[in-house]
């Protein structure tokens, strides 16, 4: 296992100044994860247009993977519509939990994350922020974690 | 059985280390530094041959079968009560409850003590430090009797509020539950002067003494207390087993809190009498071979001197402390007078779960989280913390590794 594949330079530019950092105002759907092994904690709000995220942020207190995997996201997700965030989801999680896959070019940045596979302690970490989003835009204002 | 090694002083690593062979390892291409001695101590080899001699030779049931090896079973885990008796100075082996561990024994006094003689308007007192171990069954007994729990609180320097402790116990407080040594934050807590208090007042008292026994000898009947619990597996003994102390004559009144074989004297469909103390509280086939260790464990231990084995550790303390206090940002979480080997601390910039994994990829083994104890993280209003915590076989090498790992997060993170 190598750190410089887990911290690489854009994980750790994401983990020092979060990007869609604060609040949501005018926020269409809210939710809050937890992930109680390692006491990270995040919000993430939304704003729809249809099906469509107009708008994107989060707030949280969590490890640097915790907290550049929600910046990621926000940037990656802004603009997509339902199905292809979960469409990107599958890839991610399949980049997190599978040490030989690949990063298909159309992950973007969020192909910076594929160190995590090396590291399974760490997978949750990672994958917060993903169920946060999901539980967001399926049930509201519930909260998730990630037990 | 000579499971003691002889240590001439002063305190030699080297030999301690030589009876722990899960030390002598790499991980992740490093010599392996394991500072996480609070969470679970390694066993020494005089533990481990305990354990294979008794499964090699006399596994069967005990206090059940008239034949040899029943009969060896048997005398080798009574035998192993007598000496957790030894162990605590306690009166009686009558006293000697095994238990899976502190958190099984604490839940024996909250369900069997507790539940049934406390009532709306008593209370029941711990304090700020706990583990959820002492807090979540009188939390549970709380709710089953309307009973109410207190919180003495503890102070910037992670010490017990000793004046708010004294003024929260009052004629209500039916019980005194606190931590001999706090597991996140290393706070030696003068649980003797917590103990004369509460019996002035009329309580009782329980001690957790998991963090507490493989630092310190530890005399129930000098420190007065009328409950102590802790675990084998943080005493270089085996997981799954524990020891409940208890004062015989409450013990003697309190019902037992799960019912099975071994615990009972007779049974007819219409009524069942149960077995005399200590069996009264040992439903089922206990942990055997765990006892057989966990005595293993106790010689060895008492064989290096606990007084010597808290030396060695607290002069790892003080170097750690010392180095640590030196490298910019950090913070050393939990500075009370009186600590045991428990380093709590948080680097400015590096969540501790990002600090565990570095450390880890550099062969040194600490805990991040919030080490069972929420509450205590709440108050320093962190989410988590790193602990390095040393035993036995710690070295002032494992504490330049612990530096050394901790400059390198320090470059990562910079």
């Amino acid at each position: 296992m190598d750190l410089k594949d887990l911290y690489r330079d854009v994980i750790l530019d994401h983990n020092r100044r979060p990007r869609n950092f604060g609040a949501l105002t005018g926020a269409d759907a809210q939710a809050d994860g937890h992930n109680p092994l390692c006491g990270d904690r995040l919000t993430v709000w939304v704003r729809l247009e249809g099906e469509r995220i107009a708008d994107i942020r989060f707030e949280g207190k969590g490890c640097a993977i915790s907290t550049a995997s929600a910046s990621l996201m926000t940037e990656a997700v802004k603009g997509k519509d339902k199905a292809a965030i979960q469409a990107l989801y599958e890839q991610v999680h399949t980049l997190l939990t599978h040490q030989e896959a690949t990063a298909d070019a159309s992950l973007g940045k969020l192909a910076a994350l594929a160190g995590v596979s090396e590291f399974p302690a760490r997978v949750k970490c990672a994958t917060l922020c993903w169920h946060t989003l999901n539980a967001a835009l399926e049930r509201g204002a519930d909260a998730v974690t990630t037990e | 059985m000579n499971a003691v090694s002889a240590v001439a002083a002063p305190f030699d690593v080297e030999r301690v280390r030589a009876d722990f062979p899960i030390l002598a390892q790499q991980v992740n291409g490093h010599p392996l530094v394991y500072l996480d001695s609070a969470a679970s101590g390694q066993r020494p080899l005089a533990v481990l041959r305990a354990v294979e001699r008794y499964e090699t030779h006399y596994h069967s049931n005990v206090h059940r079968g008239v034949h040899t090896l029943s009969q060896a079973a048997t005398e080798a885990f009574e035998g192993a009560r007598e000496r957790a008796r030894r162990f605590l100075n306690a009166r009686s082996t009558r006293e000697i409850v095994f238990v899976r561990g502190a958190t099984e024994g604490i839940n024996l006094v909250a369900q069997s003590f507790a539940r049934s003689r406390f009532a709306p308007g008593d209370e029941i007192l711990i304090t700020g430090l706990e583990h959820h171990a002492n807090i979540v069954p009188w939390q549970m007994v709380c709710e089953q009797s309307g009973c109410t729990l207190k919180v003495a609180p503890i102070d910037r320097r992670g010490e017990v509020d000793l004046g708010r402790l004294l003024e929260l116990l009052t004629a209500r407080t039916r019980l005194v539950a606190v931590a001999h040594v706090s597991n996140a934050l290393g706070t030696v807590v003068p649980v003797k002067r917590i103990i004369e208090a509460a019996h002035s007042s009329g309580a009782l008292v329980l001690i957790d003494g998991a963090q507490a026994v493989p630092h310190s000898a530890v005399d129930v009947r000098e420190l007065g207390c009328d409950f102590y619990a802790f675990s084998g597996h943080k005493l270089y003994g085996p997981t799954g087993i524990g020891v409940l102390y208890g004062r015989e004559e409450l013990l003697e009144e309190m019902p037992p809190w799960q019912g099975g074989g071994d615990m009972i004297r007779t049974v007819s469909f219409e009524k069942s009498t149960y077995n005399e103390l200590p069996w009264k509280f040992e439903a089922g086939t206990p942990n055997i071979s765990g006892a057989v260790g966990l005595a293993a464990a106790m010689d060895y231990l008492e064989g290096l001197g606990v007084e010597a084995v808290a030396a060695h550790e607290q002069r790892l303390l003080a170097l750690a402390t010392a180095e640590l206090e030196r490298m910019p940002g950090i913070e050393i979480i939990g500075t009370a007078a009186h600590k045991a080997a428990v380093l709590s601390f948080t680097l400015r910039g590096c969540h501790p779960h990002d600090l565990g994994t570095i450390l880890d990829s550099e062969g040194v083994a600490i805990r991040t989280g919030h080490h069972c104890a929420m509450p205590v993280m709440t108050f320093f209003d962190i989410p988590a913390t790193a602990r390095a915590s040393f035993g036995c076989y710690n070295t002032e090498a494992d504490v330049r590794a612990l530096v050394a790992a901790l400059g390198k997060a320090r470059e990562v993170f910079g």
